[in-house]
């Protein structure tokens, strides 16, 4: 009787008695939620337009934060480092289409899977021999973006803000935004959609697949970018957040792999549900129940709808 | 010229069936495990059989597991490091509960505790396919991973929440703790190892075995000739935690002395499937080549440095590593994404027609 009131009631009352509280854990749902859907974006981009199920995301937020940062400790101008970061995360998307993917067309996709697998312990050697493994800080105000917090009266109590969540929050939507436009105004978003419909069918009308690729792969890049300057400025470059980044198939799972709206609605979903999750029933199982949370959520959803939230429905035949 | 099976007849069906039906093939597996149980335990140093033969045949037998549910099944799965826990968790509780018990049925019954997690999990399969198994996969192994810390009961709530292994003996051999040479734990871990490849090798052969391979190859075709998915699935999930799970009790008991939940973690997951799809999924033989590659390879790439007297400090040899190893895995997929066992089979029919081109 008591657990089941440990279990169904009390959090409800403790939501209850201090509003401004469950707002504050909202939020930070909202704002880890807002990351894991940048994560996650990454890998549905790729995914999307060459079946490549991406594992190498996450090293690759890593590692575009590590440029940047590196690039600023020696010396060069934050913006300055900023466009060479973008011209490293090109030359990386180049390299990873002449070297890797172009020697594996139409491989088993597990074998796709494992290369890109390969690559991420490559970039891990790669980013700690270059700058050093030891967690560094992002070099937030340089970059112009806001340092400080804002804080609301609210409900008998305060709400605090952090001005970097809401431009992490901003700088999302305009990401999310502008691939939206990307994919549907221009001449080479049409060809990312023709080559992510069917391979054979757009090679056949003239669509270089390679150069499609290699530009999918820079756009993840891009995003990787900007997810590592945000959770840079939340807590530091290093290479544990490449663990963290394995939230992102969670988020995927509900999303479906192919939705660019579903892994922003799944990132949220899974942001909110951990955050709540943890803080008002983690108590019972003593606690630190985000790391395998979002996993379990995941797996409920994919027991009523396999294919995820907005997935195309998945057609069985002989 | 020597290896080739001409005037070798078969007279009879068991003959046909046979896994070695060449002469040559059972004289190589004959000299293979002479060189392993007499040669290896006699000229071997302790470094050489420590921390390289040890760790290999564990890994290879972890390599087993993971392959009967990867290779042969179909089933992608990142809990590995988490299912040789369970297995080390489970056997570490039942020589503390048990001490007077041999120590070989805790070591081989901790197995059945592994095969029953791995049941438990491998449930949502039966819905789940390719690489949305993944999470269902990872979600066992940090959930196990998060028990292994909270449930102070798994290591005896000492304060350390480390599992140490206690000294036990074997027909008067010390094989487990600080004092077992580590010439006994090689030699009982390679007849464990030898044992449950045979085993493994028949179950693949069989009725069961062949079940999971039509899974494989096409589950909706073999549910309509008759294979029940729930069980060929939930099978293979048994079996390969079940190996797992002996893989991760030998692993504590007979080369780690004492582990804690970092020895699985999904690094360890990662390393397995590594082993695997270098090896050769699908392939007993890919489970022993790969396990050799990956455990092998950094422990040469260390000493390297040495030998050539360069004077490079060890983190950088560490991180050049990584890159080696990830740059490695990249272009063996690229050149033969079948995997060693592969490129021996086809080294197997080159000297077959050998001096012939074919």
């Amino acid at each position: 009787m008591d657990l089941l009131y440990n279990v169904f009631v009390d959090p409800f009352a403790q939501m209850a008695a201090l509003p401004d509280f469950l707002l504050q854990v909202l939020w930070e749902g909202f704002v880890s939620g807002t990351l894991y859907a940048l994560i996650a974006l990454g890998f549905v981009l790729i995914f999307k337009a060459s079946g490549v199920f991406n594992f190498a995301q996450g090293i690759m937020v890593v590692f575009a934060a590590l440029s940047l940062v590196g690039l600023h400790a020696l010396g060069v101008p934050a913006i300055l480092a900023l466009i060479l970061a973008l011209a490293i995360m090109g030359v990386l998307a180049f390299s990873v289409e002449r070297l890797v993917l172009r020697h594996l067309v139409n491989q088993p996709d597990i074998i796709l899977f494992m290369s890109t697998i390969g690559l991420t312990y490559f970039l891990i050697g790669l980013g700690e021999l270059i700058f050093g493994g030891e967690p560094k800080s992002m070099i937030t105000s340089e970059l112009g973006l806001p340092t400080g917090s804002t804080t609301f009266e609210i409900f008998d109590g305060i709400l605090i803000l952090q001005h970097i969540d809401i431009a992490a929050a901003v700088i999302a939507a305009i990401l999310v935004i502008g691939l939206g436009i990307f994919f549907s105004r221009t001449r080479i978003g049409r060809a990312l959609r023709a080559v992510a419909d069917d391979h054979q069918a757009a090679l056949s009308v003239g669509i270089s697949l390679n150069q499609i690729w290699a530009i999918v792969w820079f756009a993840a890049g891009i995003v990787a970018l900007a997810t590592g300057i945000m959770w840079g400025a939340r807590s530091d470059v290093s290479f544990a957040l490449q663990i963290v980044a394995l939230k992102a198939l969670p988020v995927l799972i509900i999303g479906g792999f192919t939705s660019i709206p579903g892994a922003i609605i799944g990132g949220l979903i899974i942001g909110f549900g951990e955050k709540i999750f943890e803080v008002y029933w983690g108590g019972l199982l003593g606690g630190g129940v985000e790391g395998w949370f979002a996993y379990v959520i995941a797996l409920i959803f994919l027991l009523f709808r396999p294919q995820g939230l907005f997935g195309e429905k998945i057609i069985e035949r002989i | 010229m020597f290896y080739r099976e001409a005037g070798q007849y078969k007279t009879n069906y068991i003959a046909d069936s046979a896994i070695f039906p060449i002469l040559q093939d059972r004289i190589a597996i004959a000299g293979f495990l002479a060189i392993a149980f007499v040669i290896i335990p006699y000229f071997g140093n302790d470094f050489f059989i420590n921390s390289m033969m040890i760790p290999f045949l564990i890994f290879s037998l972890a390599a087993i597991g993971l392959n009967i549910l990867t290779g042969y099944t179909g089933q992608i799965s990142l809990g590995t490091g988490a299912f040789m826990g369970v297995g080390a968790y489970a056997c570490y509780k039942m020589t503390s509960i048990f001490p007077d018990v041999n120590i070989m049925i805790p070591i081989v019954l901790s197995g059945f505790f592994s095969a029953g997690v791995g049941m438990i999990f491998g449930l949502p399969s039966l819905r789940i396919k390719g690489f949305y198994l993944i999470v269902t996969t990872l979600a066992a192994q940090f959930f196990l991973e998060w028990c292994f810390i909270r449930v102070a009961w798994l290591y005896n709530y000492n304060d350390s929440g480390a599992i140490e292994v206690p000294q036990r003996e074997l027909l008067g051999w010390i094989v487990t703790g600080a004092s077992a040479t580590p010439t006994t734990r090689y030699l009982v871990v390679l007849s464990v190892v030898v044992a449950m490849t045979w085993v493994a090798s028949n179950i693949i052969h069989g009725r069961i075995g062949r079940s999971w391979m039509m899974i494989r190859d096409m589950d909706i075709a073999a549910e309509l000739m008759g294979v029940r998915p729930l069980f060929a699935k939930l099978s293979a999930f048994a079996v390969s935690s079940f190996y797992c799970g002996v893989a991760g009790a030998m692993m504590v008991f007979f080369w780690l002395g004492a582990a804690e939940v970092e020895s699985f973690d999904v690094n360890h997951s990662f390393l397995i499937l590594f082993m695997v799809i270098l090896g050769g999924l699908g392939s007993l033989l890919g489970s022993f080549l790969g396990a050799a590659f990956i455990w092998m390879l950094p422990i040469i790439i260390r000493a390297v440095p040495d030998i050539i007297g360069l004077n490079i400090n060890a983190a950088t040899v560490e991180h050049i590593n990584f890159m080696i190893i990830g740059g490695l895995i990249i272009f063996f997929l690229i050149i033969e994404p079948h995997g060693l066992a592969r490129l021996w089979a086809i080294a197997k029919q080159k000297l077959r027609v050998w001096p012939f081109p074919y």
